[in-house]
């Protein structure tokens, strides 16, 4: 298992993917269905959009850090023809990356249909000079994996998140990058956070992190912890963030990423995506699930972990989504959806070392290419809204 | 089938049932610090917690070895420990949400 490889995508900037994905990006929400319609009926398209007219820095980082992902090959880029978010800019930047890239205005060709068409003819070309991607041997040192939980129940921080945690320290020891994020589900826990820093640099960004989400929560009276939360048991944010934090495993937290900046170096990453202060006050931190797994992505997961104790149907395009449930009757119930059973913990049937290995396997098939559940199933759920971060420092290492 | 609940940490002073316990049922503590039996004194469904042991009010709750909130009034061992006997330290909207539900009381929906 340590040793394993299987056969990857080289990219320009000497990273490589898991998969070879044609990528459609639309630019406002008018483009939208366009954009669907143009995918539809390729399975080796993906589809993420931006719906606002007027642009947003932060979304525009976040479509190219997608668009630029290690999975994608190739990229069309559509839009309506009045928004601020210029298609054509997108295209460049893709080029710029070594992809293929096109781009074109839907007023430009005659609205939906011959857009539709159009589309389906450049996607063709995409698809044909996509394919010359070199393949190449990639291993654990290789691979990031990011982990969201969402629609938590109490099985989630006794078996799911552990055996995530497990797993996650198993990956970082192999060499590889692991990313965990949701810092307002770490509310109450600022001690055993930056204790586990790498260095004094990564513990202020912890604790400035976990200041920004405590504040933020506290001034719009919003924590994170749901009605259905409550209903599997969990009491409080404090308990909920210590079945949270889990996931994170247990090794040193090597410094905090924000939304659309990939990790510097192999290790233990924390993703920040919780929004900062800005004259407009706008932006919203872990809305759904979705977004979550989104921001995991643009940081360049290939296979996000998602740990879902109550259960859930999301998946997540450009990076497949590998469904963990340690509620071992949710996955009786919904086994059409859910990859991996970790209620076994809690039977005795298996050690969370033995859980997190078998995992590690599963995490192995799915980079050589087999299908996840939410894969197979079609589940292509995105969401990118305005909000403001302030812009990643691009001192250390190159940005995607 | 007896049911089972799980201790996670020596210190905890709740436990997280793996099983629906009736009242007065005899659940069995299970985990790296189990502790015996506990005698559930109301029906708790599987992954709500009861108290291990007697806890005053203003106590803290612990789990995970960690304070997860603190009790409003005197819990009983054996009792169910939710939103009505313990609050967050940090969220002060937690005490007002239905209790079996979760659902907030304040938002309306007119």
């Amino acid at each position: 298992m340590n040793d394993a490889t299987w056969t990857g995508y080289l990219r320009s900037d000497g990273r490589k993917g898991i998969r070879n994905l044609l990528l459609v990006v639309y630019t406002v929400q008018c483009a939208q269905h366009v954009a669907h319609q143009v995918a539809s009926g390729e399975p080796d398209t993906h589809v993420i959009g931006f719906p606002g007219c007027y642009d947003n820095e932060y979304a525009i980082r976040l479509l190219l850090a997608l668009a630029r992902h290690p999975n994608v090959g190739g990229v069309l880029a559509i839009g309506l023809g009045c928004e601020y978010t210029q298609p054509a800019r997108i295209a460049d930047a893709v080029r710029l990356s070594g992809r293929p890239a096109e781009a074109f205005f839907i007023q430009e060709h005659g609205g939906t249909v011959p857009s539709i068409e159009h589309g389906k003819q450049l996607l063709a070309d995409l698809r044909r000079r996509s394919a010359e991607a070199p393949r190449v041997e990639m291993g654990w040192a290789e691979l990031v994996v990011g982990a969201e939980c969402g629609g938590s129940d109490a099985s989630s921080g006794l078996a799911g998140n552990p055996v995530v945690g497990r797993f996650f320290d198993w990956l970082v020891d192999q060499g590889g990058t692991a990313i965990f994020e949701e810092t307002v589900e770490m509310i109450g826990l600022r001690s055993i956070l930056s204790d586990r820093a790498a260095d004094p640099v990564a513990r202020k960004q912890i604790e400035d992190a976990y200041d920004k989400a405590e504040e933020y929560c506290r001034s719009v009276r919003q924590y994170s912890i749901s009605p259905g939360n409550f209903a599997g048991g969990l009491t409080t944010i404090e308990e909920k963030s210590l079945g949270a934090v889990a996931k994170g495993g247990s090794r040193k937290i090597q410094g905090v990423i924000r939304v659309a900046e990939p990790p510097r170096r192999p290790g233990l990453w924390l993703l920040d995506s919780v929004p900062d202060p800005t004259f407009m006050q706008f932006g919203y931190t872990n809305p759904n699930d979705t977004e979550g797994i989104i921001d995991l992505i643009a940081a360049g997961a290939h296979i996000v972990l998602f740990i879902t104790g109550r259960g859930s149907v999301i998946g997540s395009p450009i990076s497949p989504l590998l469904k963990i449930t340690g509620n071992a009757e949710t996955f009786r119930k919904m086994s059409g959806d859910i990859d991996f059973n970790a209620g076994c913990v809690l039977d005795g049937s298996a050690t969370l070392q033995n859980a997190a290995l078998s995992l590690a396997d599963l995490v192995r098939r799915t980079a050589a290419g087999e299908p996840t559940r939410p894969e197979a199933l079609g589940h292509r759920e995105y969401f990118i809204m305005y909000k403001h971060q302030n812009t990643p420092s691009l001192q250390e290492g190159c940005r995607a | 089938m007896q049911p089972k609940c799980v201790q996670i940490c020596r210190e905890d002073n709740v436990a997280t049932l793996l099983h629906d316990a009736g009242a007065a049922a005899d659940v069995e503590v299970v985990g790296e610090a189990a502790q015996g039996i506990v005698r559930a004194t109301e029906p708790i469904r599987a992954g709500h917690k009861l108290a291990l042991l007697a806890i005053q009010a203003g106590e803290p709750i612990v789990k995970y070895g960690f304070t997860i909130g603190e009790a409003t009034r005197p819990i009983a061992a054996g009792e169910w420990v939710h939103l009505h006997n313990c609050r967050s330290r940090h969220d002060e909207g937690s005490s007002s949400l239905d209790l079996q539900t979760g659902v907030r009381g304040e938002t309306r929906y007119e």
